[in-house]
């Protein structure tokens, strides 16, 4: 068992994240959160379970939210990947879902935060006119366990009913 | 306007939107640890074989036993190694250790080890471990599994118990919980290779007790060690004591001389952490004519699992079970068995309101059931029996302060209009389908307790104190060290807050520093809803110390008589006139001019200030509204109310997200979370899949309204609230579930009160095959 079978053997990658591009060696069975986190340094994206349930992992793929715990690192080329290190401009200005959810109190511990800002920026971007019961619905999809979830809701609405995406 | 009771926005949140927050797993540059952990619940260790660390290397480096204590005569002290010595106890205990270069890599190690068990007998639910014939999980310190015990009665309570008008008699079940931090434990340890001192990065809640229990065991002096809580990610308990990881962690660091981490992962945390809560109550209460409850008489058990945990031990929940059972009401008459039974199970560990949502559990049922019996209405009964002269003595000698039991009931009872929600009810009583259900819950909440409390429990080490230092530097911002260690509350914000209107200056120009052994005073941690009271207690006072050096240093800058500086916003003024001088400024003169200061004076300035209060109870009333729906059993939850009285509010947002992430936890405990064995001992909810927290999905909104009472028991006028939506809410919900269901017959004291649970309650409840209690009373009080 010590010895590294030839499927075991890291493999060179590319991967797109955040406008950067980062050329890594990844074993097959890496996953694209540890990736993320181990080889590009980008450890915004956290790890609540691993089983794909709790959704702190949660990045977007070509625009879509994706849990990257449940993606290789080798499924992960020729996509674009944004992650939570993305969301602010470049001269630090926060993204309106960042605010929001600062001035909502959406946060305390903050490690499921990452997972339920890029969830909320798949829902602003793909569903801007998405209505109550669909938003809880698609923000059911992440687990939080500070907060009781209703100041993440009023975090996204507001966003939502600000249009500013 | 000052800034305390303001909601303003929190200085932890930007990096942590950010994703900048550091978390143990983020550090990253260290081996990777993973442990060995044991298939079987009960069994004797032949061999370990495989590229991997025990107990027998531990011992060769002369590493220590775990000792939590109690100086109490019906308690079982024992000797817990860091890795399982002998024998095995439970499912997940930690057997061996291994390191590899990354986690991967460990993983394919810790496979290769092959444990070596022969499997016993295990004792794994409450009824097999109390079982006469039971295996023992300590056969050589023990003759049975009862592991710590306490008892006691007030002198007339037979007598109050033969005079009563109604018995009402009752059983209430707990299953088994876990606290479920969404970032499980970890730690991240590194020694320097000259010099020998090690920083341990861990995810914890006390670091200066950490760092006691980890030096005693590694026989090496606190000097040497610096122990960090980063950005936590949650811990409601969990956290609090010690994990043997981390300890092993730190040794491994130290053998090795390499950077050592171990992150653990989800299935290692529900399996091999801490759980809480698996109780059984039995109550037997006496009321009189007038529905007053006279005497109770209680037997508590609870499955505390194979170990202790440090330093708390495992009588925290059935020792605080007989000291709290009481609760809001005027009871006088008052006797309780408490014991903890060891089994064949992971260990217990205090889980945000530790014994007290059972507790509170089971006292409203009680009250609810009792309404019934004697045709009062279940506002009623609670009106005339809560607290209302303060203070109030308890039975076991517990002082509740100045509160609002009572008007808290009468608040939110309004707020949630009772008589529109009957006529409701009614129609869907004739209609069919779900039914709705209504419940209340009043309780109160220990909050705040120093040494004084902690004392009477005689721990082999108390807690209790809160020390801060405060110093404002030459630029005039102000810097403010506490032994508690945050871990998402806001103690940060709520703090500074206090600290700004103390010294005239903006809460933007305080930085708090905590959860580091090497830049704070030792204290004891943020757990107990403890942190505002204690840590605020201790910031206000070394504020108050800190203005009144501004405000003399003031005084000879401007020739003016101390008494009558004032410190607002920036500026130290004298009282009336226009004169002032920019506080600012006299920090810069009282760091770089001290020529100008009165010769003796101290240069600089910097106080520091204690603060270890006996403790003050918050109260609170919670309505839940749900719907039942028989055929199915499913429930779901329509409206929740709080009405919160925590005393002064240092900023209401954040006392706001710590009672709704509370109650979230609380309708979790009540309907969905439990931590399952079979009776092998194999743990059956190892992952998010089996154990179900909540989702946005089951948590409606909660409305919370506030009652701010001045007690004396607090120096700010703050009490703490950060369990009680966790102590509350479970009560509120088992009482609207059984509302609901009321006219069917039904009644269920079990929870999570799961789609199976109500059903077996509904069958029970058709086939005249109630669970509910004998009533020797001759009164003919209306029955469901």
């Amino acid at each position: 068992m010590t010895e590294i079978s030839a499927a075991d053997a890291a493999v060179p990658v590319v991967l797109r994240v955040n406008g950067d591009e980062y050329r890594i060696a990844a074993e097959p069975r890496r996953t694209l959160a540890d990736a993320l986190r181990e080889d590009c340094g980008l450890t915004g994206t956290h790890l609540g379970c691993e089983h794909g349930v709790c959704g702190a992992c949660t990045v977007l793929v070509d625009g879509e939210p994706v849990r990257s715990c449940l993606m290789f690192a080798v499924q992960s080329q020729d996509v674009e990947i944004r992650t939570v290190e993305g969301l602010a401009a470049a001269d630090g200005t926060l993204h309106p879902l960042q605010e929001a959810f600062w001035r909502h109190h959406g946060l305390q511990c903050g490690f499921c935060t990452p997972g339920f800002l890029m969830l909320s920026a798949g829902i602003l971007e793909t569903s801007p006119d998405i209505g109550d019961e669909e938003l809880r619905e698609a923000l059911s999809s992440n687990l939080c366990r500070c907060t009781g979830y209703q100041t993440i809701v009023d975090s996204v609405r507001s966003v939502l009913d600000a249009g500013e995406a | 306007m000052g800034w305390v009771g303001r909601s303003i926005r929190r200085v932890e949140d930007p990096t942590l939107l950010c994703g900048a927050g550091m978390f143990v797993g983020d550090i990253g540059g260290a081996a990777a640890v993973r442990f060995v952990r044991s298939p079987v619940a009960s069994g004797r260790i032949r061999a370990v074989r495989g590229p991997a660390y025990t107990i027998a290397d531990l011992d060769a480096d002369g590493v220590g036993n775990i000792e939590a204590v109690l100086h109490r005569p019906d308690y079982v002290r024992l000797a817990q190694p860091l890795l399982a010595r002998e024998r095995v106890r439970y499912v997940g205990e930690p057997v061996a250790v291994v390191v590899g270069a990354t986690a991967a890599e460990a993983e394919d190690l810790a496979e290769q080890v092959e444990l070596d068990i022969e499997s016993l007998p295990a004792a794994v639910g409450l009824e097999a471990a109390l079982d006469p014939d039971a295996p023992l999980v300590h056969p050589d310190e023990a003759e049975s599994n009862v592991m710590v015990a306490g008892e006691m009665a007030t002198p007339e309570l037979a007598g109050a118990l033969e005079r009563a008008h109604v018995i009402v008699e009752l059983e209430i079940l707990s299953g088994r919980q876990a606290a479920l931090p969404l970032e499980a434990r970890g730690s991240h340890a590194v020694t320097e290779r000259f010099g020998g001192r090690t920083t341990l990065h861990a995810s914890i809640q006390a670091p200066h007790m950490i760092r006691t229990v980890i030096c005693d065991l590694l026989g090496m002096p606190e000097a040497d060690l610096r122990v960090v809580a980063p950005d936590v990610g949650g811990a409601f308990g969990q956290k609090l004591p010690l994990a043997r990881e981390d300890a092993v962690v730190v040794w491994l660091s130290r053998r090795l001389g390499r950077p050592v981490a171990w992150i653990e992962d989800r299935s290692e945390n529900l399996m091999a952490s801490w759980h809480s809560r698996e109780q059984r109550y039995r109550l037997r209460a006496g009321f009189n004519a007038a529905a007053h409850l006279e005497a109770l008489e209680a037997d508590v058990v609870a499955n505390v699992g194979a170990w202790p945990c440090y330093p708390i031990t495992w009588g925290v929940e059935p020792l605080m079970a007989l000291a709290e059972l009481p609760g809001p009401y005027t009871l006088e008459h008052y006797g309780v068995r408490s014991r903890g039974v060891a089994s064949h199970t992971c260990p217990m560990s205090p889980y945000r309101g530790v014994s007290r949502p059972v507790i509170t559990l089971a006292l409203e049922r009680l009250m609810d059931i009792a309404a019934a019996r004697l045709g009062v209405d279940p506002v009623e009964i609670r009106r005339r029996n809560l607290q209302s002269d303060f203070p109030h003595i308890s039975p076991t000698g517990l002082r509740h302060d100045e509160g609002t039991y009572r008007e808290a009931m009468e608040l939110a009872v309004s707020h949630v209009d009772m008589g529109a929600f009957r006529a409701r009810q009614d129609a869907a009583r004739a209609a069919g389908g779900p039914q709705p259900g209504i419940g209340i819950c009043t309780f109160s909440e220990r909050t705040g307790y120093g040494t004084p409390a902690f004392a009477a429990r005689a721990m082999g080490v108390t807690p209790g104190f809160e020390n801060v230092e405060l110093s404002m530097d030459p630029s005039g911002y102000v810097t403010l060290r506490i032994g508690a260690s945050p871990h998402g509350q806001g103690l940060e914000t709520a703090l500074s807050q206090i600290v700004a209107d103390e010294v005239g200056t903006d809460p933007g120009r305080v930085r708090v520093v905590a959860s580091d052994t090497d830049r704070t005073p030792y204290g004891w941690g943020s757990f107990a809803s403890r942190a505002m009271v204690l840590a605020g207690g201790a910031t206000y006072l070394a504020a108050q110390k800190l203005a009144t050096q501004l405000g003399s240093l003031a005084a000879e800058v401007l020739e003016a008589a101390a008494d009558d500086i004032v410190l607002a916003d920036g500026r130290a003024t004298v009282a009336g006139t226009s004169v002032g001088v920019d506080i600012a400024e006299l920090a810069r003169i009282a760091h770089h001019h001290t020529q100008r200061l009165p010769t003796g004076t101290m240069p600089g300035l910097s106080e520091q200030a204690g603060y270890d209060p006996a403790g003050t109870f918050s109260n609170a009333c919670h309505v839940a509204e749900v719907d039942v729906d028989p055929d199915t059993g499913g429930v779901s939850m329509r409206r929740f109310v709080v009405v919160e009285d925590a005393g002064r509010l240092i900023n209401p947002m954040i006392a706001d997200g710590q009672i709704r992430g509370g109650v979230a936890q609380g309708i979790a405990n009540a309907l969905l979370e439990e931590v399952v064995y079979d009776e092998d001992g194999n743990i059956l909810t190892t992952s998010l899949m089996d154990y179900l927290p909540p989702t946005i999905a089951e948590i409606p909104n909660i409305e919370i309204l506030h009652l701010e009472t001045a007690s004396d028991a607090t120096i700010t006028g703050a009490k703490g609230l950060g369990e009680g939506g966790t102590i509350g809410a479970p009560a509120a919900v088992l009482n609207a579930v059984n509302d609901a269901l009321a006219h069917l017959g039904v009644e269920l004291n079990e929870m999570p009160a799961t789609p199976e649970r109500v059903r077996a309650a509904v069958r029970a409840a058709a086939c005249g095959d109630s669970p509910g209690d004998t009533d020797r009373s001759t009164q003919e009080a209306a029955v469901r």
